[in-house]
């Protein structure tokens, strides 16, 4: 690893600042992507400004009647042993208790996840699925606006994540194939119907421009919320990742299963 | 040059070290606790798990930089008063291991996991819960069977 200088600010504002006055600044959060690929070389920071000292990133709390809060460096461990996280809408744990190994989820965030976009990674078909509203240090912006491409995102330099919120789906669920050494997913399906009937459907771990919706399956979906109807509906026309875990037909396939077996079990959350 | 105040298995200790010194590194060079392991250095053996304000996490892993006023408990913080730990002490009962390199990690997610379950702790749990430590002799069949055990031994007491 080359050699960096290392700031642990108390707020989001003393983070920026640090952040404005590095030459090639990088946030730190749980570091369980960061640092190794530091440790590879392959990213090598001038100064990392670690943000999980800053009281107001951290927390789950209810917004509203129908809201969730979540702060940025908050663990997957936190959100998926949260009561208030399985009272909103179990999907939303069970999808975080997924991710990587106990030791990386008592360590890793939702925000570093969502900042880092890797296209196997759990929480962008969460934020895209439930079009949550990210909240940065300027602005906010929508899971629809948020991902751009592999690793790509809308943050701008010196931009950081602060929180998300989450509006309550009648139903959701999440099924990942997972790579069974990284437990990243191979594929990954988040499904979610809202109260107004819409259903959207994310789909990780399958397109070389990362996360993205299933529009044919959402449409299936309204129609009739049930497994048949994605049974033979058109797949997204998108260039998917071709790799020695995956072919692209493979994991076409994987998505229409994945997608089969998040709907079956989907369940309406509590209250 | 950072200046970092933390316990090491109650310990008090300031590390003055780059900011790029990982745990693992400060643990087993500057102070010679060599029972926390180096396997992979990629996150994925879990040979270098410790604990970090109780919870389990890989040490190679983690700045020192980032632990400030931490609790880290290594392998050698396990054991209170003469004996080993319960977790120890079923690892040799059951002969939870082949090779011993990986041990330390197992037993440190070992004990990680009966404070988050209890005695819920089905072989199903164990297994998954695994899933951030390798046994490369593939010694796990004892492995399992040792937690298990230590599980049963440790209803009601504090891990």
């Amino acid at each position: 690893m080359h050699e960096f200088d290392y700031f642990k600010p108390p707020n989001v504002e003393a983070a920026l600042k640090a952040a404005t006055e590095a030459d090639d600044p990088s946030f730190l959060s749980g570091g369980m992507t960061l640092l190794p690929t530091m440790k590879q070389r392959l990213a090598a920071p001038s100064t990392l400004v670690d943000v999980t000292g800053i009281e107001s990133l951290r927390g789950i709390e209810p917004r509203g009647e129908q809201g969730l809060w979540i702060g940025a460096a908050t663990t997957h461990f936190e959100v998926s042993a949260s009561e208030v996280v399985s009272g909103f809408c179990s999907a939303v744990g069970t999808l975080a208790g997924g991710i990587g190994d106990p030791a990386v989820r008592h360590r890793g965030t939702i925000g570093g996840s969502v900042a880092n976009n890797d296209p196997a990674a759990d929480y962008p078909a969460l934020i895209l699925g439930m079009n949550a509203i990210v909240e940065t240090s300027k602005r906010t912006i929508r899971g629809d606006e948020f991902f751009v491409g592999m690793f790509e995102t809308a943050l701008t330099d010196g931009e950081m994540i602060t929180g998300f919120e989450f509006e309550r789906p009648n139903r959701a669920s999440y099924a990942k194939f997972p790579n069974p050494a990284s437990r990243y997913a191979v594929v990954g399906v988040f499904v979610a119907e809202f109260a107004n009937g819409s259903v959207r459907v994310a789909v990780t771990g399958a397109g070389s421009d990362g996360v993205f919706r299933w529009h044919a399956a959402e449409e299936a979906l309204v129609d009739e919320f049930s497994e048949r109807s994605v049974q033979n509906c058109p797949m997204e026309d998108v260039d998917m990742m071709s790799d020695i875990h995956a072919a692209a037909d493979y994991r076409a396939a994987l998505i229409r299963v994945m997608a089969r077996r998040a709907i079956i079990n989907t369940v309406r959350p509590k209250g | 040059m950072n200046k970092t105040r933390f316990t090491v298995n109650g310990r008090q200790v300031t590390c003055e070290a780059e900011g790029r010194t990982l745990l693992v590194d400060y643990l087993r060079q500057q102070l010679r606790l060599t029972g926390t392991h180096v396997g992979c250095d990629t996150t994925q053996c879990g040979a270098c798990m410790v604990h970090v304000d109780g919870k389990a996490m890989k040490s190679c892993t983690l700045l020192v930089a980032q632990l400030e006023g931490s609790d880290v408990t290594t392998i050698e913080g396990l054991a209170q008063g003469n004996g080993p730990h319960s977790v120890q002490a079923a690892f040799k009962e059951h002969h939870g291991l082949q090779c011993g390199f990986c041990t330390p990690g197992m037993i440190m997610s070992a004990v990680d996991m009966i404070r988050r379950h209890g005695e819920a702790l089905t072989e199903d749990v164990i297994r998954h819960d695994l899933e951030g430590n390798i046994c490369r002799c593939t010694g796990y069949v004892n492995i399992v069977k040792s937690i298990k055990a230590a599980a049963k031994d440790m209803s009601g007491q504090t891990p």
